[in-house]
């Protein structure tokens, strides 16, 4: 008995002495768990530690964040939310209108991101004018990746309009190359799409049709070009391309099986990895059309008691949009940084060109969200807009009949 | 005191699983459909909108694909592993040699978990990789057997997944009934010289109605709540050609954060399974009851 009340008071004065100092902590959930995203995220925690904090690391890996995402539901539901969320575009929105996450204005105005920050990647950390995310890398998805010895030996170039690499593609094919390596999985299916839609379409119709869901745009006839050129796509693809993952496509491009790959700036990792050379082995351009779609990566701040959490919390927020995390983590991530004023000496030339589209695009207004990584719209309607094109993609419907379907699935996902 | 434990101790035991019965399964069965009546995006929220989640779910083409799936798939499932189960007991009943090593290879595919099975048929049945690749080495250069990749087949290429899978089960359970059909009948047939097809279809198989009535149940259910073999096998492609109604439940309430939609799914999914459930419990009843 005397033992236990020993205990128990040491435990208290521990408690005690702790609440005194408020030591920063922070319990993060994440799913950057595979090799270079696990690295990455070693480095916050690293810079956590070096500023007297403790860290709590929450991985929850497997189906892109699903298992987080239901991790988090059951500890918020339970009333124990983590510090710190990895979370993106819209969700952090959803999850603000439940009410559980935390202000942290005062950091991001004395750190002044509205500053540093391009307007509308900023818009995607603020819930009704406070801030209460903090954005950690900005993804480009319309990347168009290319095997540089097959285009130069069947004398083609970079094309700049989908007419382009629709002429260069049948040339490829004439030639026995596989055109377009890709993989048929619905994001993939997804990511091309919306990289077609912007580059047919523009800037104005993409925000219209994927942003705002306007109707009109959805049903119009620049929608069922857009159809039209997926349903030429198709063509371009070999015929094993169901269900293949992303990095064997990117393989192929690598290996000279086939010519193209569109998908976000991830697949540079695999070429890096493999010791291929941005712009003698490999090209990087943007896909035809103008326009930049991100998907940014964020941390947003849950409601939490106690200041050593909520010191935790600032600590953390104030480190993510730091200008040496933003360096370090984009550099293993391949990424680019969120915040306009970071040094890209240690670069390589596609992350170059990709900060330069992006000040371009903030600047001419084609900045835009990517949908089918989740950060112009809520799941279900993201969800409804990729069952249609990964539909029509798979099957012989025509484009008409997938525009109309398409305006039915965003309607009834409403 | 004695007497007292002696009735009321089995009550005792009992009263705990009962309860976590009442709750884990009930009550979340009411749950469900109460979360299924609202508009519950994120989280589950409980102010009742009336059934616009069942609208929408009938107007969605992909649950409409998934419901015609589930029916291709747990007809044929079910169908061909009967029939084939049947049959290789049948054969392994004509007292052959080795008859205890065959049977165990025949069974064991059902110790596999569904991801295993699902996960070495798709690289089998891939055009690139498996059988189509290697009959195409082999000089047949017309051959094709891309079901797998065709949005149209690759549910037919998921029932052969499912088939390998369980028709050694439904064999061993044949099996089981095959031998415990009297000798004596089966001996005074051959005696009046029947023929051996005649005594299989006139007097062994329908005194067997009982194991088909269970070896139906399990593969029943066992296709009604198919998730694993198809998300290991084609992920739900090509585009959601191969979704079911359990990877369409998952799909809204894990991947696009529409729990009511969802629970919505799951109460017609729980109704199949009743349709064929009631039956058969009824069934059971009654005979108890005669």
């Amino acid at each position: 008995m005397k033992k236990s009340v020993f205990a128990a008071a040491v435990v208290a004065s521990l408690v005690a002495s702790n609440a005194v100092k408020a030591e920063p902590q922070a319990e993060v959930l994440h799913w950057w768990t595979s090799g270079g995203e696990a690295k990455s995220v070693a480095v916050l925690q690293k810079e956590f530690a070096d500023n007297g904090g403790t860290w709590t690391d929450m991985p929850v890996a497997g189906g892109g964040g699903d298992a987080a995402m239901t991790a988090l539901r059951a500890r918020v539901l339970s009333g124990n939310a983590p510090t710190a969320v990895q979370l993106k575009g819209p969700a952090i929105a959803e999850w603000y209108e439940e009410g559980v996450l935390a202000d942290i204005s005062d950091v991001a105005e004395a750190q002044g991101w509205a500053d540093v920050l391009p307007a509308s990647i900023a818009g995607h950390m603020k819930c009704e004018g406070t801030w209460c995310a903090a954005p950690v890398n900005v993804h480009r998805i319309d990347w168009i990746w290319a095997n540089a010895d097959i285009l130069k030996a069947n004398d083609i170039a970079m094309p700049n309009t989908w007419a382009e690499f629709n002429a260069a593609a049948d040339k490829l094919q004439a030639a026995g190359v596989i055109p377009l390596a890709h993989g048929g999985q619905a994001w993939q299916d997804a990511t091309v799409f919306e990289a077609v839609a912007l580059g047919l379409g523009g800037a104005d119709f993409f925000q219209k049709a994927f942003v705002d869901l306007d109707m009109d745009t959805l049903k119009s006839d620049q929608m069922v070009e857009v159809f039209d050129q997926m349903r030429k796509l198709r063509g371009y693809v070999d015929g094993n391309f169901s269900g293949r993952d992303w990095n064997l496509a990117t393989a192929m491009v690598m290996n000279g099986e086939a010519a193209f790959q569109i998908m976000g700036d991830w697949a540079k990792g695999e070429f890096l990895a493999a010791g291929k050379v941005p712009g003698e082995d490999f090209l990087c351009v943007s896909t035809p059309g103008d326009g930049f779609l991100y998907s940014v990566d964020s941390f947003a701040m849950f409601n939490v008691d106690g200041d050593d959490k909520q010191n935790g919390q600032k600590l953390l927020a104030e480190l993510i949009v730091g200008k040496s995390f933003q360096k370090v983590f984009n550099l293993n991530k391949g990424s680019i940084p969120a915040r306009t004023d970071v040094a890209l000496d240690e670069f390589d030339s596609c992350a170059h060109t990709s900060a330069a589209d992006m000040a371009a695009s903030n600047s001419g207004g084609s900045l835009l969200p990517s949908y089918a990584h989740g950060m112009a719209l809520r799941g279900a309607q993201a969800g409804a807009i990729t069952d249609v094109v990964t539909a029509h993609f798979n099957s012989d419907m025509s484009s008409a009949e997938a525009v109309q379907m398409l305006a039915d699935a965003v309607a009834n996902s409403l | 005191m004695t007497e007292w434990l002696e009735r009321h101790v089995p009550k005792m035991v009992l009263a705990p699983s009962f309860v976590a019965v009442l709750i884990f399964v009930y009550g979340f069965i009411i749950w469900t459909g109460w979360v299924s009546l609202t508009r519950s995006k994120l989280m589950p929220k409980y102010e009742i909108k009336g059934f616009i989640q069942y609208d929408r779910l009938f107007a969605s083409p992909r649950w409409d694909t998934a419901m015609d799936n589930l029916f291709i798939f747990g007809g044929l499932f079910i169908g061909i592993s009967l029939i084939l189960g049947l049959f290789l007991a049948i054969l392994l009943d004509q007292k052959i040699r080795a008859e205890g090593a065959l049977r165990t290879i025949y069974l064991y595919p059902m110790a596999l978990s569904m991801i295993v099975t699902g996960t070495a048929w798709k690289w089998i049945m891939n055009p690139g990789l498996g059988i189509e690749a290697t009959v195409r080495s082999w000089g047949f250069e017309s051959f094709t057997f891309n079901w797998i990749t065709d949005p149209n087949m690759a549910i037919y290429a998921v029932v052969i997944a499912a088939v390998w899978q369980a028709s050694g089960f439904v064999m061993a359970l044949f099996l089981a009934g095959l031998r415990s059909v009297d000798e004596e009948i089966i001996k005074a047939a051959q005696v009046d010289g029947i023929p051996t097809w005649r005594i299989y279809s006139a007097i062994i198989i329908p005194s067997m109605a009982p194991i088909f009535l269970s070896a139906f149940i399990v593969l029943a259910h066992l296709a009604i709540k198919s998730f694993d073999l198809v998300i290991a096998l084609t992920g739900g492609g090509p585009g959601y050609a191969t979704d079911l109604p359990a990877t369409y439940m998952y799909a809204m309430a894990f991947s696009r954060g529409d729990i009511g939609q969802a629970a919505s799914s799951a109460m017609v999914m729980m109704g199949v399974v009743f349709t064929i459930v009631v039956p058969y419990l009824y069934s059971e009843l009654r005979a108890k009851h005669d």
